[in-house]
């Protein structure tokens, strides 16, 4: 692809194989949603946690049924722990989620190439987040806030089914109360209980503040809202090269052996997850690729 | 015996085949090579010279494949059957670890292969290019340590077409049929007026074991006879494939109505991806023993045809056998160059052949050339 990375890191080295899994023990378990827990790792062994870039996966294994990729949703910056928010979405993801504190995991990663940050330092930020986008969104969040003067607005929408299936609550709340950001939060769905915004994150757009010329916006969640997004961004006139998303496909291996997520002449887990919608675009219109 | 040098030519007579045989063994190479099987030419062990299918021939076209007796008694008078080496460097079956419950915790072995070095007898020069492609793949960016293990300690003894298949098309994809680069030791089968070898070597390996295998000077005419057997061959091919601006021919037309044509035929079988040398896409299975003490990784050989292969959640994102196709002819013949800066189609024709209603890719690439566009430059929005 023609996507510029931003350094990718290889896992093992050459003579090593890159498909053995590293025993993490389960240290907390939360519970975001019915379907969704949120898990904090430590390696066993007292090895420490390989660095990773916001936006990065790693292909996450409970033993004796098998592994599957799980995008990173820890802070960067604390290199003790490893966290992964997993959805109960197939046998593998279902038997993550069941994994209790004390239980060994296995991870191999981190892999892909990661959210540009830098690319947005002095300019206006953009983040939508769709179900559990958010997640694969946070270390970018963790990130940015990290730094917070580097960046001139910060808006961040985040669009769930429904109140429900809201993920990182406490994460949520806080963004919330902060001065330096502006947070609009939408469901699809709600009853009488919920008094915010109903309708797709789409919706929100016109309620957020930046300037489009000089916005750098970041997206993940399912690919119609990503698309959609996208196309309205596009339309207020955030540059298509400004304009980054992550994407989802099924994966073996997460080195480019295995052939399953192929998108085009891309590789998702090793030219994606994250990609620039300006390369991407015309690939997003086609049906079935 | 003389010392022989990269380059050298020499002759081996028909008689002392069995010599070279038993120079491989001898060296500690498993050799491996043509067999028949099951009415078709496959490669499986070949302990002495009665395994090869001497006198056998296969007739091709697309969906079909005979074998026929020849007049004469040629070793490699045939072309390339359902197998390819692919299945050696890369099985369509195996272990990758074995991993065993400690306490709360597991342990992972990575499997290692310490098998014998093969020797692959009889590789055409489009299935030497097909390793370069798959060495690509599997030896590139990421090593995937058992292919590199069987490859890297792989003899490749090369045999030059002497006949060319209905369903080949090296010629066109510039893989063959002569041998020119990648061989240990090259073959060319002559058979009038006399029935004997001439000998290419092609690498210091390929010398070592010449070195033990009763050979005579070659002369001109006998290097310029093998010249005119390629030359034959490369003037008979089956199929020809017009590759000029293939790529954006196909990335460009995701949208072209010839892809609902093909897909009304296209029984999503497999077929073409389990017998083309170059297609590596696999799965994995976690097998645990009954008691859950001990698990072992497998790779197994899958399909972009498979509707499972694209799973994402409760759906796959390749529902349709179109979308299937396409992914497969795309990748192989212009999405490839992007990945791995080759073509990942070396010529051989096998897909046309097993496929079993006769789909043939250089029809369906001209197809995609001549007929009319739906939508022109891709895109065409949902």
């Amino acid at each position: 692809m023609a996507s510029e990375t931003h350094s990718a890191t290889s896992a093992g080295s050459a003579t090593e194989s890159p498909f053995t899994p590293e025993p993490y023990v389960v240290e907390r378990r939360v519970v975001e949603t019915a379907d969704t827990v949120t898990m904090v790792l430590k390696p066993a062994g007292g090895r420490g946690v390989p660095a990773f870039l916001p936006g990065q996966f790693n292909m996450v294994y409970r033993f004796g049924v098998g592994e599957v990729p799980i995008s990173i949703s820890g802070d960067p910056n604390r290199p003790d722990e490893l966290v992964h928010t997993v959805r109960s979405a197939g046998k593998i993801s279902d038997a993550l989620t069941k994994t209790l504190p004390g239980e060994t995991l296995g991870v191999r990663g981190p892999y892909g190439v990661g959210w540009p940050l830098q690319r947005a330092e002095h300019q206006d930020v953009v983040i939508v987040a769709g179900g559990l986008g958010l997640p694969p969104l946070r270390p970018l969040l963790y990130e940015l806030l990290a730094h917070r003067d580097r960046y001139e607005r910060v808006e961040i929408i985040y669009g769930a089914r429904s109140p429900k299936d809201l993920v990182h609550y406490e994460d949520v709340q806080k963004w919330r109360t902060r001065g330096d950001l502006r947070l609009q939060v939408t469901v699809d769905a709600a009853g009488r209980e919920w008094y915010g915004d109903v309708g797709l994150v789409t919706a929100r757009i016109p309620d957020a503040r930046f300037d489009p010329p000089r916005t750098v916006a970041f997206l993940c969640g399912p690919e119609i809202m990503m698309r959609l997004t996208a196309q309205a961004l596009s339309t207020l006139g955030v540059p298509e090269a400004s304009i980054w998303l992550s994407m989802e496909r099924n994966m073996k291996c997460a080195v480019g052996l295995c052939g399953h997520c192929q998108w085009g002449p891309a590789f998702v887990c090793r030219d994606g997850p994250v990609f620039r919608y300006a390369d991407v675009k015309r690939m997003f219109s086609v049906r079935e690729l | 015996m003389e010392e022989l040098s990269v380059g050298a030519q020499r002759i081996l007579e028909r008689a002392d085949f069995p010599r070279l045989l038993k120079a491989l063994q001898s060296a500690g190479y498993r050799v491996v090579g043509p067999t028949v099987r099951d009415g078709a030419i496959v490669y499986g062990e070949v302990r002495a010279e009665q395994d090869l299918p001497i006198g056998w021939t296969d007739r091709q076209d697309a969906g079909k494949y005979r074998l026929e007796r020849r007049t004469d008694q040629a070793l490699f008078g045939y072309n390339v059957g359902p197998h390819s080496w692919k299945k050696f460097l890369f099985p369509s079956r195996e272990r990758l670890w074995t991993a065993t419950r400690t306490g709360t915790s597991f342990t992972v072995t990575p499997e290692k292969d310490d098998g014998p070095p093969m020797a692959f007898l009889g590789v055409r020069a489009c299935e030497l290019a097909g390793m370069d492609v798959s060495d690509r793949v599997f030896d590139g960016v990421v090593r995937d340590p058992g292919y590199h293990a069987r490859r890297s300690r792989a003899l490749r003894i090369a045999v030059q077409c002497g006949q060319a298949g209905g369903t080949c098309f090296c010629v066109s994809m510039r893989t063959g049929p002569g041998v020119r680069t990648g061989h240990d030791i090259a073959l060319t089968e002559i058979l009038t007026p006399r029935h004997y070898f001439l000998v290419d070597v092609g690498s210091p390996a390929g010398a070592a074991v010449l070195a033990h295998v009763p050979l005579k000077p070659a002369a001109k005419e006998d290097s310029e006879m093998a010249h005119s057997i390629v030359a034959q061959t490369a003037a008979s091919m089956g199929r020809t494939l017009d590759t000029s601006g293939i790529h954006d021919l196909l990335l460009t037309q995701p949208e072209h109505p010839r892809w609902e044509v093909v897909a009304r035929r296209c029984l999503s079988c497999t077929n073409c991806t389990m017998v083309c040398p170059t297609c590596f896409c696999s799965s994995t299975d976690e097998v645990p023993d009954l008691q859950g003490e001990t698990v072992e990784r497998w790779r197994h050989w899958d399909s972009c045809f498979n509707l499972e292969f694209t799973a994402l959640h409760a759906n796959s994102v390749r529902k349709s056998p179109l979308s299937r196709y396409r992914q497969w002819l795309t990748h192989k013949l212009a999405s490839w160059q992007d990945q791995f800066g080759t073509s990942g189609c070396i010529g051989c024709g096998r897909c046309i052949t097993w496929c079993p209603v006769g789909i043939d890719l250089t029809e369906e690439v001209a197809a995609l050339r001549t007929a009319p566009t739906k939508a022109a430059a891709g895109g065409g929005a949902r």
